[in-house]
This record gives structure tokens, sequence and C-alpha cells, in this order.
């Protein structure tokens, strides 16, 4: 039998299903891209179930189910089901809109191993602003509830920025009221619609070294309960971030279209062709495609990564934000105190210390456009 | 007030939480454990560990058993089983 694995290549640990981008809510930071799939464009069920058997045999362990939400596919139950029997570990990723009772019981019978659910905010008011959707904050409880009666571990995801950080004591708070075993404290990650609302986003150095001490001490008050992860935000980093664990190491994306992504936000980078799931295998992609050769280990880098002794640990940090921030996907990120970028960071700092706390929603259809018109230009 | 995770003791005895996986996996040849958006790779002497882990035996008799398997002091192997398995613990991969 020909051996796809190339030389040096482990096989991906897990695989970002984004089943679907349609999505009850709009929150400001969705890391969906700007332009986002219809319907229409949607793999179907048959194509997935495919997905799914050829990553567990490429040696993939887990599939999070992704979207937008992923509740909106009426196949969803059968998707699970498919995947578990195949071998994957299986996390549903969802805002919790739409799951009632006999839906989440359909899901556990399938397989389903986990729920992380999204958390705007401890306060309904404020996490209904964020979520774009009046009765958004109501259904986490609901939902927690289920979730927990199900039997079933669930994390908090709790989204955190300027707008919320002061209620983060609250927030632990109600993760542990909702009965969540794992919480994710995850800074806003400054890609795609996040970007667009970044002024209005970050938090100042202040509000981020309050949020670490807050997470520190409640990781000691909680342990043996709540796992708290915490994600620091990359705009004051030292170092960058090991983005995705590098390209092309541990982790593939699906979008809901079919393509293959070596992360969710890597279509934004020019130049790059993805392939689809119609045009050749996931194993065939992950081993042998341009896209997923492009930026893997260390051969593509310049200086100062080049050189770098720490370039197999954070692999040059995040292509994406390197080109977003830079126009050239093949610089250090600037996000690393090395970088020659690295004073860009500093300008978004300081140009969100006077912005207004007012963002653009995602939504479809001429996002692009409208979001000219909406954020500040810095000089 | 600090609740503290709850600390295990010679008598303890565990198991794999409900939904975490404690398994080989034929692509890689390598046992692995799955949990909640937790992955582990356990080295070969974890492995040893794990493999212990039977819902049956006690802390005390894991220690004894690997001391005896490796022929070493038994404080040298309680020193790195005990703060392995108190990780997992802490962790929720294994329940007490």
């Amino acid at each position: 039998m020909r051996s796809l694995k190339g030389a040096n290549i482990e096989p991906p640990l897990a695989l970002l299903a984004e089943l679907t981008h349609r999505c009850p809510l709009r929150c400001p930071y969705c890391s969906n891209p700007l332009e986002l799939s219809r319907a229409s464009a949607e793999l179907d069920t048959a194509t997935w179930s495919r997905v799914f058997d050829e990553a567990a045999a490429l040696g993939v362990l887990q599939v999070h189910f992704s979207g937008g939400e992923p509740l909106v596919r009426r196949d969803l139950v059968e998707l699970v089901g498919h995947a578990a029997k195949g071998g994957l570990y299986v996390n549903l990723i969802t805002s919790g809109i739409q799951l009632d009772a006999d839906r989440l019981a359909l899901l556990v019978e399938a397989g389903l191993e986990h729920v992380q659910l999204s958390l705007q905010d401890s306060d309904p008011a404020p996490g209904d602003r964020i979520a774009g959707l009046a009765g958004a904050q109501e259904t986490k409880h609901r939902v927690a509830a289920l979730v927990c009666a199900a039997g079933l571990p669930l994390t908090v995801n709790a989204v955190v920025h300027r707008q919320n950080l002061g209620r983060l004591e609250d927030i632990i708070d109600l993760a542990v009221t909702l009965g969540a075993d794992r919480l994710e404290v995850a800074h806003v990650q400054y890609y795609g619609w996040a970007l667009a609302n970044r002024a209005a986003l970050l938090p100042s150095r202040e509000q981020l070294d309050e949020a670490t001490a807050i997470v520190e001490a409640a990781r000691a008050r909680l342990a043996g309960r709540l796992v708290i992860d915490y994600v620091v935000p990359d705009y004051y980093a030292h170092w960058p971030k090991s983005c995705m664990g590098g390209w092309g190491r541990r982790f593939l994306n699906v979008t809901p279209s079919g393509k293959v992504l070596p992360c969710h936000a890597a279509e934004t980078l020019p130049g790059l062709r993805f392939p689809t799931v119609g045009e050749a295998s996931l194993a065939e992609i992950w081993y042998h495609s341009a896209a997923f050769e492009r930026f893997r280990g260390t051969a593509w880098m310049a200086e100062p990564c080049r050189s770098c002794e720490r370039r197999e640990i954070d692999w040059g940090g995040c292509r994406c934000q390197a080109f977003a921030l830079t126009g050239d996907a093949a610089r250090t990120d600037p996000a690393c105190a090395l970088s020659p970028d690295h004073e860009l960071l500093a300008g978004a700092r300081h140009e969100a210390q006077d912005a207004t706390p007012d963002f653009v929603h995602r939504q479809h259809s001429s996002a692009p456009s409208l979001l000219r018109q909406l954020v500040p230009q810095s000089a | 007030m600090n609740t503290g995770a709850p600390r295990i003791e010679g008598g303890a005895v565990l198991r794999f939480a409900p939904h975490a996986r404690f398994r080989f996996d034929e692509v890689r040849q390598a046992w692995i454990v799955l949990a909640p958006e937790r992955l582990l790779l356990p080295d070969e002497q974890a492995v040893e560990i794990l493999r212990l882990i039977d819902g049956a035996r006690d802390v005390d008799a894991i220690i004894d058993e690997l001391a005896g398997r490796f022929d070493a002091p038994r404080d040298v192997i309680a020193g790195d089983v005990l703060p392995m398995l108190q990780d997992l613990v802490d962790k929720k991969v294994l329940r007490q």
C-alpha cells in the first residue's frame, strides 16, 4: 500500500468541522470570515460523513463540531453519530440557542462526549447586546442545566474584552453556578470581525493585568472544581502564541463549503489555494498540498525567526496576524517583541484608548464596505 | 475560601472520568488519553501507570506494583506517580 505520509510530518490531532456559517447570534468578534458562506453552499450529510471517515483514518482523534451554530444543521445528530462510530471524540461548540432536552438526548445517544457553551457576559443586558439577540443570555442557564442533567462534561467559553472584563469575577462565578467543569477565559483574538471592531474591544494594560490576577486567584480558589484555561491577548504579548501549534502540524479545519485549511482564518491569506474535500482526500491535502506545505516547519522563515532559538516553540507565531497587520504573511508575527513590526500593536492599543464602545455585528453581505466606514483609520 | 483540589492519598481508588478515554491509537501506534478538548500523549512511564488504573487497585497498590516491576525504591516511584495522578485528578481526567 502506498504510504501518503510525508517525511517528518505527524498526523493531525484534531479537526475543526465548521458545519455552517449560519448562526442566530451576531457577535462582533465572530471568528468566521467577513464573507460568510450561504446555506446552499454547505457540504451535504454524505460528504461530511466521508470527511469524518477520512479524518479518523488520517489519525485525527478529536472533532470539534462548530460553525456558525452547528445546531442549525438538521442532520447534526446523524453527523455526530457517524463521527463517533468512526472513533472520533466529538465536541459540540455551541451558543445553546435552539437546544432542547429531546435533541440533546439524541446527540448523547449518538455519541456526543462534551459540550462547549459560549457565554457573552454575566449580565443579560450586555450579553444580549454582544450576541445581537434578545434573550440569548437567558438560554445559557437553561442549556447548561440540560447538559449537566444529561451527564455530559460542560465547558463554558467566555470571550472577554474591554466591555465585559469589569465583570470577570461575576463571569467566573456564573460558570460555577452553571455547573461547568471547565471555563475558558478567552481574550478576543483580533481577526476578521474582531479586527474590524478592535478599537471597541481591546482592553487596556491595566484591565489585562487585573483580569490575569483574577484568573490566577480563581484557579487557586476553585482548584478541583473548575479548570480554568486562559487565553491572553496577543496585543500585550512579549512572545507570540504558537498559533495552532504550528501551521499544518496539529490541526485542520474544514469550512462549510468544504475547503480544507490549516486554521479557520487561513482563507484571509492571499496567494494560497486551499483544496476542497471534493478535490482530494484529507490525507493527500495534509501531507502533500502546497497550501499546507507553505508555512510548515521552519524553512519558510526569514529573520528574526530563522535563527531564533524559539522558532520551534512558537513557529513564528500567527501567519494570519502577520498578514493582517503587515500585509506579508511570511513576516514574523508582530506580537513578537523581536518583530520589526512590533510597534504596530502599540498603535492599536493607543487607538483603542479613546475609541467609543460602538461595534458592528457580524452579518451577511456587504460587510467589508460597511466596515470600512465604521472602522477608525489609524494614522 | 480555598476549597482546594481533593488531595489523593495512598488509599484512594482512581478511575477515569466518564468522558475520558484511554486507548491505543493504531495510526500512531501509541497510547493516548482523550478528554474534553484535551489530548494527552503519555510517555512510556505514564502509560505503565495509567494501565494500572482499573477502578480496583488503590494508589498504594499501584506504587507497590511499579516498585516491584522496576526494582526501584518505593519513594522514588511514589515521587513520580503521585504528582502525575494528582495532575490528572486536577484536570478531571481521573476521579476518586
